[in-house]
């Protein structure tokens, strides 16, 4: 079958050049080569065009870096049912729940037809947030446990139910939506850049950056305008201030839940020394307002450079010490080894992504796989993956790559002060006005703390943004923690949710 | 094993802040904004268009902090009419007193606008049950985080419990997505009188980038009585600390 080849480099594509083939091709060409763990895909979305109905997939080709686009397309009104990819390959399962919740599409042999996110405009207004269809199970020695939708703690809501046999879980279904916004549906309806920024950036708090890039990304890839390397190495620094934030935060609540005070309150200080290295670069501790389109409103100065060095040096150090402390204290170890864990075949199976996917040893990162901006430069990243797939896995995986962005955080700030030791970086101010190319198709793929993200945004005939559909990684990753807690203690549940600490309403959007 | 326990003790140091009233934010920080017209307001314009949010008035000139995001944007393209303070005291006992207008040197906090049996009944402890409801996990990890071995919002009796049966108030983030507003009400209900509202971010304060998404519903706001208004995207946590402070007494602005 005919594929469109790009990288992650490369600039957006006109809509009429994405082969677009029948149904019966597309399904037979996907079932091969999603059996090759090379192949993922990125994304896999329905777009109305016109009087049809197009079906748009992103397929990452690990092996090659190379990114392939294809499609299919029915009409609007048309009934006709397509057979399931899902129940070859689980992996697509939110891709057609996703298309078959908003546009009705059937989806044959679909072995999990459920409701995703319940979005505003969806095609069956019977379905609703208090009808999720859970699966349940009969019998007389089992029982079934709902946690959520709100929760203990101060995080997000989501509902959890589990089938349990006495303490042990046999079965856990997670059922999402309540955080629905219609972030997709708002980004479409404006045309201030600027507003469509800030609302990238609150696809999902904790990851801001991440968002924030991949939309920047495929903005600018659809205006065709090249990018100082001095604005992709800032970018690049940010982000990774935002992987150390966080890796360290999720130390910090493993520690909380398995009652370790003295990791959790180390770690809480050391994040929030990171978060407030943000803020004195850009007045936000999580980072919004720093990544705009073409440029910046916060240019490196070498003081501030400096700062970032320092502070990053000395947390680098800090939480080098309570990684070795956590990994010599065995009642630490009692409960992080072997619980909770996801066998590499699986974490597959299920298209597994990010650091929770190199915990099993599934080495899916965007930044070795597809490198962008100063990963394809200067960077040259190898990714930590760990085969055992449980909690301390996650874990492990988690801090060293607090230490590993943290080098790469003090090397391209020493790159910067070589460079700029007397001013400002030459970073333009933001252009919320660039032209974007018309009827084309772009994508920001960037790999976030959580893992792979992607933005894809579609413009009209008039270079307007039409249609962005975004993809955090949370979306593949959920159906991995319900996986993780088969077999467990039900009161093992909170460490392996900590352990991958997915987001609600970057899932929910 | 113990030796790895001595070093980490020994790098953490001590963490906490005395003095939480005399704390400083960085000046990056953007806080309260001070307003100045001008007789030409041709750049005031400008800032108006661009603002993601709709919370500039070009005249009369005012800014809304119910709705800013404080991306600074304004500032940039209207210097001489917008600055950006980094002062954190901006939390609100009215929805109307988060409109700054030119002159005016601090967020107003009318002690007459709080009803009498919040500092009667919680000037010395007060359990909060959070709701997120649309929240972008940022403001959630702020109020997580007054609670931290930085700020220690316990040392005032002041802290967030798990069940609503325990709490007396409920602390609202995010614009409020129709899909946990019936949650969000069950809660309500389910904390004992006398209880209070607070609107944690500018989401939860008026939509903020969200509102007029078809995917909202506000209803819980307009049925109950808000006590307190925190702008923020997302709330850092000396404005929550400040904010709640000031509401039960323990201090005053101004």
């Amino acid at each position: 079958m005919n594929w469109l080849t790009t990288d992650n480099t490369s600039g957006a594509v006109a809509l009429n050049e994405i082969p677009e083939v029948g149904y019966n091709d597309f399904y037979n060409d996907l079932a091969d080569r999603l059996a090759d763990p090379r192949y993922h895909a990125a994304h896999y979305f329905a777009l109305p065009w016109d009087d049809r109905l197009r079906f748009i997939c992103l397929l990452l080709d690990d092996a090659e870096g190379k990114v392939l686009l294809a499609s299919h397309a029915m009409e609007y009104y048309e009934q006709t049912h397509l057979p399931s990819l899902t129940a070859l390959h689980p992996a697509f399962h939110p891709f057609e729940r996703d298309i078959a919740e908003r546009y009705g599409v059937q989806f044959d042999e679909m072995p999990w037809p459920k409701p995703l996110r319940f979005p505003h405009d969806r095609y069956d207004r019977s379905s609703s947030m208090d009808n999720y269809p859970f699966y349940s199970i009969k019998g007389g020695s089992l029982h079934e446990v709902n946690v959520g939708p709100i929760h203990a703690g101060i995080i997000e809501p989501g509902a959890f139910r589990f089938i349990c046999n006495g303490e042990q879980v046999l079965h856990l279904e997670i059922a999402l939506g309540y955080q629905h916004r219609g972030i997709e549906q708002l980004l479409a309806g404006t045309d201030n850049r600027l507003r469509q920024m800030c609302l990238a950036e609150t696809i999902a708090g904790d990851s801001a950056v991440a968002h924030a890039t991949a939309f920047a990304e495929a903005v600018e890839k659809l205006s065709g305008r090249e990018r100082p390397a001095e604005l992709e190495r800032e970018r690049t620094v940010a982000l990774e201030l935002e992987r150390m934030a966080m890796q360290i935060a999720d130390t910090g609540a493993l520690s909380m839940d398995v009652g370790y005070q003295l990791g959790q309150v180390a770690c809480e200080a050391l994040r929030t020394m990171t978060i407030n290295t943000t803020q004195a670069w850009c007045g936000n501790r999580f980072g919004k307002g720093l990544i705009r389109p073409h440029g910046t409103d916060h240019p490196l100065t070498p003081e501030k450079a400096r700062m970032i060095r320092d502070n990053v040096s000395d947390i680098a150090r800090r939480y080098d010490e309570v990684r070795r402390d956590l990994k010599s204290s065995p009642s630490l170890l009692a409960r992080f080894e072997q619980c909770g864990t996801v066998p590499r075949e699986e974490m597959l199976r299920i298209g597994g992504v990010g650091q929770a996917a190199r915990a099993s040893g599934a080495a899916r990162d965007i930044r070795t796989s597809h490198p962008w901006a100063s990963f394809a430069k200067c960077l040259h990243h190898e990714s930590i993956t760990t085969p055992q797939g449980d909690v301390m896995a996650r874990l492990m995986v988690r801090s060293r790559e607090v230490l590993q962005s943290a080098g790469y955080i003090g090397r391209l700030l020493e790159l910067y002060e070589q460079k700029y030791a007397d001013g400002p970086t030459p970073c333009p101010a933001p252009d919320y006005a660039a032209p974007l190319a018309p009827s084309s198709l772009s994508f920001g793929l960037v790999e976030g703390w959580r893992g792979e993200t992607c933005h894809v945004v579609v413009t009209n005939a008039a270079g307007r943004i039409a249609a962005a559909r975004i993809k955090d990684p949370s979306l593949h990753n959920w159906l991995a923690l319900a996986l993780a807690v088969r077999g467990e203690g039900i009161s093992d549940f909170p460490i392996c949710n900590k352990s991958f600490n997915l987001s609600y309403c970057g899932h929910d959007l | 094993m113990i030796f790895p326990k001595i070093r980490v003790l020994r790098s953490h140091g001590k963490q906490y802040i005395p003095d939480l009233d005399a704390v400083e934010l960085t000046s990056e920080f953007r806080g309260r904004p001070v307003l100045t017209d001008t007789p030409d307001r041709s750049d005031l314009e400008r800032a108006a268009a661009i603002c993601p949010t709709g919370a500039i008035v070009p005249a009369p000139f005012s800014l809304d902090l119910g709705r800013c995001v404080f991306c600074g944007e304004c500032a940039r393209r209207a210097p001489h009419n917008i600055r950006f303070t980094n002062d954190y005291r901006i939390g609100s006992p009215t929805r109307e007193g988060l409109v700054m207008r030119p002159g005016q040197q601090r967020v107003e906090f009318d002690p007459a606008a709080v009803r009498p049996e919040i500092r009667k009944c919680f000037s010395r402890a007060l359990q909060l049950r959070e709701v997120s409801a649309g929240g972008d996990a940022s403001v959630e990890m702020e109020l997580g985080a007054t609670g931290n071995v930085n700020f220690d919002l316990g040392r005032f009796g002041i802290g967030f419990t798990a069940s609503p049966r325990h709490a007396d108030g409920v602390v609202v983030s995010g614009p409020i997505s129709a899909n946990m507003a019936e949650a969000l009400d069950i809660c309500y209900e389910a904390v004992a009188e006398p209880k209070i509202v607070v609107a944690c971010g500018t989401d939860a304060c008026s939509g903020g980038l969200l509102a007029g998404s078809r995917a909202l519903d506000r209803s819980f706001l307009e049925r109950h009585r808000v006590d307190l208004w925190l702008p923020g995207a997302p709330t850092h946590p000396m404005i929550f600390i400040d904010g709640i402070r000031t509401l039960l007494g323990h201090k005053q602005r101004g």
